[in-house]
């Protein structure tokens, strides 16, 4: 199986929605996400939500999650943007209960609220924080960024 | 229903396997709901990635599953080497094939010997896993000269060649470590206690572990057969010949009996790898400082379950994010759901047969 023919068997089913293939990935418009997950887990036989992480591109955020088909023996990436301005997607947790805890680590660590997830706290910082430590814009007087030798800097 | 008694249990606990702080509702002796609290070995490792050069990141890999150091290192290595397309030589493929089964040995027997132990067969079992354990640390401490952080796989191969002897000296702990496997299991795998405490205890579906994306020996011990040594082979992997232990109903037992049996399983690879070792040199020839464009995900097969690394590079020295897919983080999230219901003494049970290390889930 490859990312083509899922992108083609995606595209079938709903044609209205923007997809982007990358050599990796698919990019999906965050709108039609839920829609998109739902149909890979229950027609695709993707069972299995190995991995949920973001990626801060500065100016955007970028989700990542690793789908995995066992019949196929194929890992799907698939992969959102969401504007800085609108930190929101809708959580997929009520299909994979593996993503509860791994969406729970990208709202502690980056900021991103997952819409309808049902225990969106902290789980690795204490509750009363109020910083993202994986955003790039981080900053705190005890954290101190790569030790900036010359030869790194050639 | 009487009054819910709230109890915590953790931080600092014996039971819990470091420091998760398990937060109990209880009906007298009975469980009706546990929350794990997760974070007291928070340290940051995917920011510390972000601001360390590729080679400076292997010594923390050690950090994650401490129980498991050769295996994290590889896993790492592995990645980094498929971002880059690098090479490694025949005889650092087997080698690293060695010695991650014999830490993956090493690792079982921690986890046989912890949950023995934590069913109350005080001190022994544990005291006999150790003294097999300490063979090859000391094996490990010649090789690499560290007993539990290794920091001995590099990037395109390993730091350094075995010493003279290492070979025979991994032969002879098979020999041994058979004939104690016979003696685990007489002593311990059919005790009528240890039974009556692990079997039917915290029984985990098939559906339920795919759904919590439950991985390794757990998701073996609920039927599933599988393993990404066998389904996605990587190192040399698919020349050998081994079996995927298997478990029937998922319980407790199961998940104990899983491990045991790897261990045998392990023994298999390595002494078919060490006949079939290819001379060469093995040690890297990879600059330590380099740049790399892309992303890439690979995942192999830890002790614990599926150890994934996705890693994103722009061109920098360092890695621009580096996320690490921990084992025991998804097998801890299926706790909740497992001990609903049970008494407070069967959840030392179940979460001392989860096997998990806080290392890596707290990262």
């Amino acid at each position: 199986m490859l990312n083509s023919e899922v992108l083609q068997k995606i595209k079938n089913k709903f044609p209205d929605i923007s997809i982007e293939e990358t050599p990796n990935a698919l990019i999906i418009s965050k709108s039609a996400f839920l829609d998109v997950a739902h149909f890979l887990k229950d027609e695709m036989t993707f069972e299995n939500c190995h991995c949920v992480t973001a990626v801060d591109r500065k100016d955007k955020m970028e989700l990542v999650y690793h789908l995995y088909s066992t019949p196929n023996h194929f890992m799907l990436t698939l992969k959102t943007i969401v504007p800085l301005d609108d930190l929101t997607v809708e959580s997929i947790s009520g299909l994979w209960r593996s993503a509860d805890w791994l969406e729970r680590e990208v709202f502690d660590l980056f900021g991103i609220k997952f819409l309808n997830h049902p225990d969106l706290r902290r789980i690795m910082n204490p509750d009363n924080w109020t910083d993202f430590p994986l955003r790039k814009d981080f900053k705190r007087a005890d954290f101190i960024p790569r030790p900036q030798s010359q030869g790194l800097n050639k | 229903m009487g009054e819910l008694l709230t109890v915590n249990m953790g931080p600092q606990h014996p039971s819990t396997h470091g420091v998760l702080y398990l937060e109990l509702k209880m009906d007298g002796e009975i469980v009706v709901d546990c929350k794990p609290h997760l974070g007291y070995l928070h340290r940051g490792i995917e920011k510390i990635a972000e601001n360390r050069t590729y080679t400076q990141f292997i010594p923390f890999t050690d950090r994650l599953d401490y129980l498991a150091s050769m295996n994290n290192n590889l896993a790492y290595c592995l990645a980094v080497e498929k971002l880059l397309n690098i090479a490694v030589t025949d005889r650092a493929q087997y080698l690293r094939v060695i010695i991650a089964e014999l830490n993956r040995a090493v690792s079982h027997l921690v986890a046989i010997g912890t949950f023995a132990q934590d069913l109350g067969a005080y001190a022994t079992p544990l005291f006999y896993a150790f003294r097999d354990r300490e063979k090859i640390i000391d094996l490990f401490d010649s090789i690499c000269g560290a007993r539990l952080t290794y920091n001995y796989m590099r990037i395109g191969g390993v730091s350094a060649d075995i010493p003279a002897g290492t070979e025979q000296l991994i032969k002879d702990f098979i020999a041994y470590e058979r004939k104690q496997l016979i003696e685990y299991n007489e002593l311990l795998t059919y005790n009528v206690i240890f039974l009556a405490r692990s079997k039917k205890i915290g029984v985990l579906s098939k559906e339920t572990a795919l759904n919590y994306s439950v991985t390794g020996p757990n998701l073996r011990a609920s039927g599933v057969k599988w393993d990404v040594r066998k389904e996605e082979p990587y190192l040399v992997y698919n020349k050998f010949d081994f079996d995927i232990p298997v478990g029937a109903n998922g319980d407790s037992w199961d998940r104990f009996k899983v491990k045991l049996d790897e261990i045998s399983q392990s023994l298999r690879i390595i002494e078919q790898a060490i006949g079939a070792i290819p001379e060469g040199n093995p040690v890297s020839k990879v600059n330590r400082v380099f740049r790399g464009t892309g992303e890439v995900y690979l995942r192999t097969e830890n002790p614990r379950g599926e150890l994934g690394f996705y890693l994103v590079a722009e061109g920098g020295f360092t890695p621009y994010r580096c996320k690490i897919r921990s084992p025991s983080f998804s097998n801890l999230s299926v706790l909740r759901e497992l001990t609903r219901g049970l008494n407070i003494s069967d959840l030392v049970c179940v979460l001392g047969s989860l096997d998990i290390v806080m290392g890596e889930i707290d990262r």
